[in-house]
């Protein structure tokens, strides 16, 4: 992708470039688009925007098409771009910033199932303190109308004993809960 | 040596055998392991991928509650590890944050203790030396390539564990319980973690290349130290599957302990006919 500086400065929005700065703490204006961290990327093949383009769609502010990517979502969390960028910018980072910042101001992007996913994973620790994987992921099978998908798979683990049927008990789950509520606020 | 133990929930549940494991194995090697009472999920991906202040308040409610106990913390799920070190690591740059996490967590927390990782502990506290003595089943001719995947050694800023691309501890491990360690291109690639369970091709595609990477070395068995490369690993094959050992189990079986056989029905790809064929169950 190839923007010059005035194309930029018409189609971006460049209060999103500095707020993504400055939630990230990224200094991310040190990429020089090398690909390192594209290149090492384990889901590079599924993403609509590699990883180097969304850097430098973020500092040319794309902000809608960077919010609706489904590139924010796939990203692994694996960390290689993080070890290996040559400028130690914190890709990471900037994609934690910019998938809070989508869910933050309700952007419908091109992936659904997985902030899906995050929002039912972390339900599952506001209620118990503790992940209960069960009923996590039977509340994930209905609400992603994903009922038959891995089912096999899941019974086996209910037979070889490696789901728990009960929830875990935290005595502390009331203070977990309150960690919730303290943290819905702004970013 | 003692340590405030942090299991996580996947030692609860899915990763169950390794939870045993590590505890049996630190119980012989005289490394205490007090669980931290009443602790939390750490948040794990879906944490710090949605809500930076949740994530670090999350791990931080641990952090503060081992640290009542004055005691550095031993994890042995890698995601748990990471999101415990990035907690402490951030709070001790980041005055604002370290103020705003007291109120959030409602506990004093001075970042004083380390969170360290089980087979760090093993590997440099324990040490090769003390390893070797206790082995009584060598794993003769059992051919392992050592799988060390993403949180437990990047980044390494905050891991400061072994080397990102070319880790070792494990290798040099496996070396000391005498299997045959084999050399291979796969040690740190992503399994995929949690997107296996959203997008199951893109999960299988990531563990096939990752067995693939094994089976053309000529390893019979991969061993890992993370709950959910195990279980991506053990699920997400196909047919012809290689087993994969939690690190500690194969600690375990070297040392002669009987209730290994307990940890290896717990797999999804039965280990006990390869294990059987080297004379080792």
């Amino acid at each position: 992708m190839q923007f010059t500086s005035e194309q930029a400065q018409e189609i971006g929005n460049p209060a999103f470039a500095k707020r993504v700065k400055e939630i990230s703490g990224t200094t991310l204006d040190r990429c020089y688009q090398c690909l390192t961290c594209s290149l090492g990327c384990p889901v590079n093949f599924a993403m609509d925007y590699l990883p180097n383009q969304i850097i430098r769609m973020v500092q040319l502010g794309l902000k809608e098409q960077v919010l609706k990517s489904s590139t924010i979502w796939l990203c692994a969390t694996c960390e290689s771009c993080v070890t290996r960028c040559p400028n130690e910018v914190d890709v990471l980072r900037v994609m934690d910033t910019l998938r809070e910042m989508a869910l933050r101001e309700g952007v419908k992007g091109k992936e659904t199932v997985i902030p899906i996913f995050h929002e039912t994973f972390l339900g599952s620790i506001r209620q118990w303190g503790r992940q209960h994987e069960l009923s996590m992921l039977l509340l994930l099978k209905l609400k992603t109308r994903d009922i038959f998908g891995d089912l096999g798979l899941g019974v086996k683990m209910l037979l070889k004993g490696n789901l728990k049927l009960l929830p875990p008990r935290v005595k502390g789950s009331k203070d977990v809960k309150a960690i919730f509520e303290k943290t819905k606020g702004e970013i | 040596m003692k340590y405030a133990y942090y299991p996580g929930c996947s030692l609860e549940s899915t990763a169950r055998a390794y939870d045993l494991s590590v505890r049996a194995v630190c119980r012989d090697l005289a490394v205490e392991l007090e669980e931290i009472e009443d602790w939390n999920c750490c948040g794990a991906s879906s944490g710090h991928c949605t809500n930076y202040r949740l994530s670090h308040a999350l791990a931080g409610r641990n952090l503060a509650l081992a640290e009542r106990e004055g005691l550095d913390i031993a994890v042995a799920c890698p995601a748990c590890f990471l999101r415990l070190k990035s907690t402490r690591h951030e709070v001790r740059a980041d005055a604002r944050l370290k103020k705003e996490l007291a109120e959030l967590i409602d506990l004093p927390y001075e970042a004083k203790y380390d969170t360290k990782h089980l087979l760090d502990i093993i590997c440099r506290e324990v040490g090769m030396e003390e390893v070797g003595k206790r082995v009584e089943k060598p794993l003769t001719g059992l051919k392992l390539v050592p799988y060390y995947g993403c949180f437990l050694v990047r980044p390494p800023k905050v891991t400061q564990f072994d080397d990102p691309e070319n880790p070792q501890s494990m290798d040099i491990l496996m070396d000391a319980l005498g299997a045959e360690v084999l050399d291979w291109s796969g040690k740190v690639d992503c399994c995929g973690g949690s997107i296996s369970i959203t997008k199951r091709d893109i999960g299988a595609k990531l563990v096939s290349e990752i067995a693939d990477a094994a089976r053309g070395v000529g390893a019979e068995a991969i061993v890992t130290a993370c709950p959910l490369c195990q279980s991506n690993l053990e699920s997400r094959q196909g047919s012809q599957a290689l087993p994969t050992f939690y690190f500690s189990e194969l600690i375990g079986l070297s040392f002669g302990m009987k209730e290994a056989n307990t940890w290896f029905r717990r797999h999804l790809v039965s280990p006990v006919a390869l294990l059987a064929s080297h004379g080792l169950l």
